[in-house]
């Protein structure tokens, strides 16, 4: 019998909110499924596009985003530029066909650990229901 | 559209003669039919090289980021809302220009003359009033204008320069009746499956010669995406994902820019119809921000400017 499907996911977080959200939701002893990888960015706004292909190209299950409350963003205005860039992005993604459950945007507090665990839950939950991810995968030639 | 051709040598012989301006940027018609190359021309007794008729589909605003000196340009409705672009990007400046308006009935796809002539070799292809003469060996065929336009002109709105100092012509009716968005709400219809297998046919004879980006007037940073090394975000081989990735890159740099001219299409050697990208999100950005790119030149470009209001309903 196999394993159950365990998906992996990359999370980008923003230094200011996201990753505080998850310190305490870690210091805080709040249990969450162990699927993410984290990647700490500055800032939403600091979120390149290529950042999600690349995760998606290397083999990641599902990438989730997370920044600042709108309004809270420690560099004033770098969400509100994210979120312009982060809509069109999902909508082109999708278009071209990665399934909408793969690609996830959140904003979540410093102080908002319970709201990161169930953000958490809820990600892997999604991605688990697609299973493993079948697009877009670029498939090393042997030896490279 | 062929007697524009006088009056815009007239006109750019009478701005470089009264030296109004260093060069003119124009059309002379190219070393194969239907191949009409731009032209940069700085001596008036030159401007007789200076050609208009319906092959005129390169976008001449390609050629002015970063010009230091003062250029008269020949601009369709799609060529002067990329001149705005490059105003508002800081590519040049308005000062710097007089442009000199032409009202266009639409481009023809010399892929469909090839169509219609079944394979057969034109030697020379003229046009008059509605139509195209095409001869070769042994034949003579006389086709219809309207069969043989772009895509992208067949749903152009913006047929009349929005910004010029000059229009060699009276402004046409604007095509208000068209629907520019029906094939891309087609391809959203489908399934995810359904789309993933859309793009994967649509960009398989990819051969990434990069036409597409060097074609488009959007396209001038100094060192582009696919070009770099450290870190490498795009392998440069034709597996299908780098393949996707690159035309999704492509796309996403001219999300609220894009002014849907067509050169990007028009310049692709194995005909990938390439606009399937950009049109998405340029529905998108119409949609979520009610902005259509090149109309004006005062403000921001949408990803340059928000709203504390922006839609956010897919963001947890």
């Amino acid at each position: 019998m196999s394993d159950p499907f365990e998906p992996k996911i990359i999370a980008f977080l923003c230094n200011w909110c996201s990753y505080g959200g998850a310190d305490l939701a870690g210091v805080s002893r709040l249990q969450y499924p162990p699927n993410i990888r984290v990647v700490r960015i500055p800032c939403s706004g600091r979120l390149d596009p290529k950042f999600i292909l690349a995760s998606f190209r290397r083999g990641a299950d599902g990438v989730w985003v997370s920044g600042c409350h709108p309004g809270d963003c420690h560099y004033i205005a770098g969400n509100y530029y994210a979120r312009r860039k982060f809509a069109l992005l999902k909508g082109l993604l999708e278009h071209m066909g990665i399934e909408p459950g793969r690609l996830h945007f959140s904003w979540v507090s410093s102080a908002e650990a319970t709201k990161f665990q169930e953000v958490v839950t809820s990600v892997t939950t999604a991605v688990k229901a697609l299973g493993p991810a079948k697009h877009y995968i670029k498939q090393m030639p042997e030896g490279a | 559209m062929v007697e524009y051709t006088k009056k815009i040598q007239e006109t750019a012989k009478r701005l470089l003669t009264e030296k109004k301006v260093d060069a003119v940027i124009g059309y002379r018609r190219g070393t194969l039919p239907m191949m009409n190359e731009p032209v940069l021309i700085k001596e008036a007794e030159k401007t007789d090289q200076l050609y208009w008729d319906s092959f005129c589909g390169v976008n001449l605003a390609n050629y002015l980021p970063k010009r230091k000196e003062k250029l008269a340009i020949v601009a369709k409705g799609c060529d002067s809302r990329n001149i705005i672009i490059d105003i508002q990007e800081g590519q040049i400046k308005r000062e710097q220009l007089y442009i000199i308006g032409a009202p266009c009935t639409g481009m023809v796809d010399r892929r469909k003359v090839w169509t219609r002539l079944g394979g057969k070799e034109p030697f020379a292809v003229e046009e008059s009033k509605d139509q195209i003469v095409a001869t070769g060996n042994a034949f003579k065929e006389t086709l219809a204008l309207a069969d043989l336009l772009q895509d992208n002109c067949l749903i152009c709105q913006h047929r009349n320069p929005v910004l010029y100092d000059e229009l060699i012509a009276e402004a046409l009716p604007e095509q208000k009746e068209v629907d520019p968005y029906e094939d891309v709400r087609a391809v959203e219809a489908m399934d995810a499956e359904a789309r993933w297998q859309y793009f994967e046919e649509l960009t398989r004879t990819c051969i990434r010669c990069y036409a597409c980006r060097n074609a488009c007037p959007l396209c001038y940073c100094p060192t582009c995406f696919v070009d770099e090394s450290k870190p490498q975000w795009l392998g440069k081989s034709l597996d299908p994902t780098d393949v996707r990735t690159f035309h999704f890159l492509r796309a996403f740099h001219c999300a609220g820019r894009c002014t849907d001219c067509g050169a990007c299409e028009r310049a692709c050697p194995v005909g990938i119809k390439v606009r399937q990208f950009t049109k998405k999100l340029n529905r998108d950005v119409l949609d979520l921000y009610q902005f259509e790119s090149g109309l004006v030149l005062e403000g921001r470009p949408p990803l340059d400017v928000y709203r504390p209001d922006d839609p956010e309903n897919f963001i947890k």
